[in-house]
């Protein structure tokens, strides 16, 4: 199958798929969810039924509204974090890449002190003394993830910097800046698009199971993460309810991995073929 | 051969230095120190002086690192914000309870994976590995406690084999505790199996396709001996560092683990801390964690110089 020009699996197209309905769910939840995030709207952990299609949870909220709900709150965060992530691990990494010396040398080594550390570890750490709003939780892991973007744009960079262009950029005398930006960024990006997924993913099951932990998002606020802990007393009865959110954080990862892999496959043909 | 161990050594305890001065940083630098978060919103600025004063964290910066990192090492690690008990003799049981768990999730994981990883090398490409490539997609996208959950539905609740919550304590059989972390160690041993198996394969996939291997195949050697006589030990390396860096995944794995099975370990008392904002606890627990974690690295390394034949005679 081919859409655009390019071939399309079946894996890609259910990735596409997954990834559009998580995205139309998080932008139109208030539209089209039933009912509101934090209505309390009949029995505790009720069946699925009618009126409301995934049951209640575990204080009477409607399931499939949370559900809604929470793709906003998770993936907004998430995407969030992502994005500054990369804004902080490009121009640390572009700028190790370009200005090399002690300005490279400094930067790697303090990266590579930060992930000798665990992330969730050193989040932890932070978290305890920072506490747990959403601006520090953006700040945090954006940071802590920020280090791998960093090692990929490094590498990216000091290849792309060797190149005559940049030479020649650098000799009309261009600023730093602007080297970093129309002449390494524009060909530094496929594999930065690709790494845009996989931290993304990343990111979005971090924050998921710091949700999970008591240590995320917080309450009313409806997240996929804190909606499993919330509801995890119901397992015990044999129920359901925490596998229903657990069950929407895999599928978009899963979604998330299958466009990843496809692109991948796509940019490793187009040297090959010209496609 | 001895200098490369001992720079791997002296690089590894550079590290474990410098992560300490990095945990430490992290809870110092930062804006909110440990007196405002004991104090909370009823906090005035005498009190919290008066908090500070008694901590002795109105010493400077540096005097603090050494004397805490001098008790650490001396096993004395102070008092915790929250109770004011001694921490040390709960850390080392939680300790023990979560090196207990995880020993077990390891001791499953790591022949089985590269027992199927080779499996998964002699027929590549066959229906056995592609249901791998597929494991490993769902693996690593679906979060440690949607597998814990699905565990708790199938096996306490369904079948009603073993027990939903992993409670321990001291006074239990080797047994008894046994029966009571296979749920939490199958959760492990489930996160970290494709990723070992996928690496293992490849590690061994490589090494099948050298010259030597092909003189071998040539010789008329059955494919299973070529593969275990002639291609692990060359795929040794990478297999070794694989499963050192999963070892050390299941360090993280365990902290969240532990909170689906309620299992009373390191992990679990960090998060509590953590939301009681008890500074020194999730300290400590941090760089037990870290110390694991660069330990498990550092010795991945020394076993892969170590398994390496070129570097075991002097040239």
């Amino acid at each position: 199958m081919r859409i655009a020009g390019y071939r399309v699996s079946v894996g890609a197209l259910a990735g596409f798929a997954i990834v559009f309905a998580n995205l139309f769910a998080a932008v139109f939840a208030p539209v089209i969810a039933p009912y509101g995030q934090a209505d309390l709207v009949g029995d505790v952990w009720a069946a699925p039924s009618a009126q409301h299609w995934l049951g209640l949870d575990s204080l009477g909220r409607d399931m499939l509204s949370r559900l809604l709900f929470g793709a906003r709150t998770t993936i907004s965060i998430a995407l969030l974090i992502t994005i500054c992530s990369f804004a902080i691990g490009i121009v640390t990494g572009f700028t190790a890449a370009v200005a090399g010396g002690w300005i490279d040398m400094g930067l790697s080594r303090l990266v590579d002190a930060v992930m000798a550390i665990p992330t969730l570890i050193f989040a932890l750490i932070i978290l305890s003394v920072l506490g747990t709003s959403v601006p520090v939780l953006v700040g945090t892991i954006a940071a802590l993830d920020s280090t791998r973007v960093f090692r990929l744009c490094r590498a990216v960079g000091v290849d792309i910097t060797v190149m005559d262009y940049v030479e020649v950029a650098r000799l009309r005398g261009e600023k730093l800046w602007w080297v970093m930006l129309r002449e390494v960024l524009p060909n530094a990006l496929p594999p930065l698009i690709t790494e845009f997924g996989l931290r993304f993913c990343f990111a979005f099951l971090f924050i998921a199971s710091l949700s999970f932990l008591g240590l995320g998002i917080q309450p009313p606020l409806a997240d996929w993460g804190g909606m499993v802990r919330d509801n995890a007393q119901a397992i015990n009865f044999g129920g359901m309810a925490p596998l229903i959110p657990a069950a929407a954080i895999a599928q978009l990862t899963i979604g998330v991995n299958l466009v990843v892999d496809w692109f991948l496959s796509l940019h490793s043909r187009a040297h090959g073929e010209g496609a | 051969m001895a200098r490369l161990i001992l720079q791997r050594l002296a690089l590894g305890i550079l590290t474990l230095w410098v992560v300490s001065i990095l945990i430490f940083a992290g809870t110092e630098i930062l804006p909110g120190d440990v007196a405002t978060a004991i104090l909370g919103q009823s906090r005035t600025p005498e009190a919290v002086a008066a908090i500070r004063a008694s901590l002795g964290l109105n010493r400077p910066a540096y005097v603090r690192y050494a004397s805490w990192l001098g008790h650490f090492v001396e096993g004395d690690i102070g008092k915790s914000l929250a109770n004011d008990r001694d921490i040390a003799p709960e850390i080392r049981e939680r300790l023990g309870n979560t090196l207990f768990l995880a020993g077990v999730a390891a001791a499953v994981a790591v022949p089985l994976s590269i027992f199927l990883g080779l499996l998964a090398a002699i027929w590549p490409n066959s229906i056995f590995d592609r249901l791998i490539n597929a494991l490993t997609l769902t693996t690593i996208s679906v979060p440690e406690f949607f597998i814990g959950y699905v565990l708790i539905i199938v096996f306490a609740v369904q079948l009603d084999w073993f027990p939903s919550l992993a409670m321990i304590s001291a006074d239990m059989s080797f047994w008894e505790r046994l029966n009571a972390v296979v749920l939490p160690a199958l959760t492990l041993v489930m996160v970290v199996l494709a990723h070992m198996m996928r690496q293992t394969r490849a590690a061994v996939l490589s090494v099948l396709s050298s010259a030597f291997i092909e003189m071998a195949f040539l010789k008329g050697i059955p494919k299973w001996r070529i593969v275990l006589q002639h291609a692990v030990p060359n795929a040794l390396a990478p297999i070794i560092n694989v499963v050192a860096i999963n070892l050390a995944y299941l360090i993280v794995g365990v902290v969240v683990v532990e909170v689906v099975f309620v299992y009373p370990g390191m992990g679990q008392l960090m998060v509590d801390s953590v939301s009681k904002r008890d500074v020194p606890v999730v300290q400590t627990c941090g760089l037990v964690f870290a110390l694991a974690y660069v330990g498990l690295n550092m010795i991945a390394d020394l076993l892969g110089i170590l398994s390496n034949p070129r570097l075991r005679h002097p040239r």
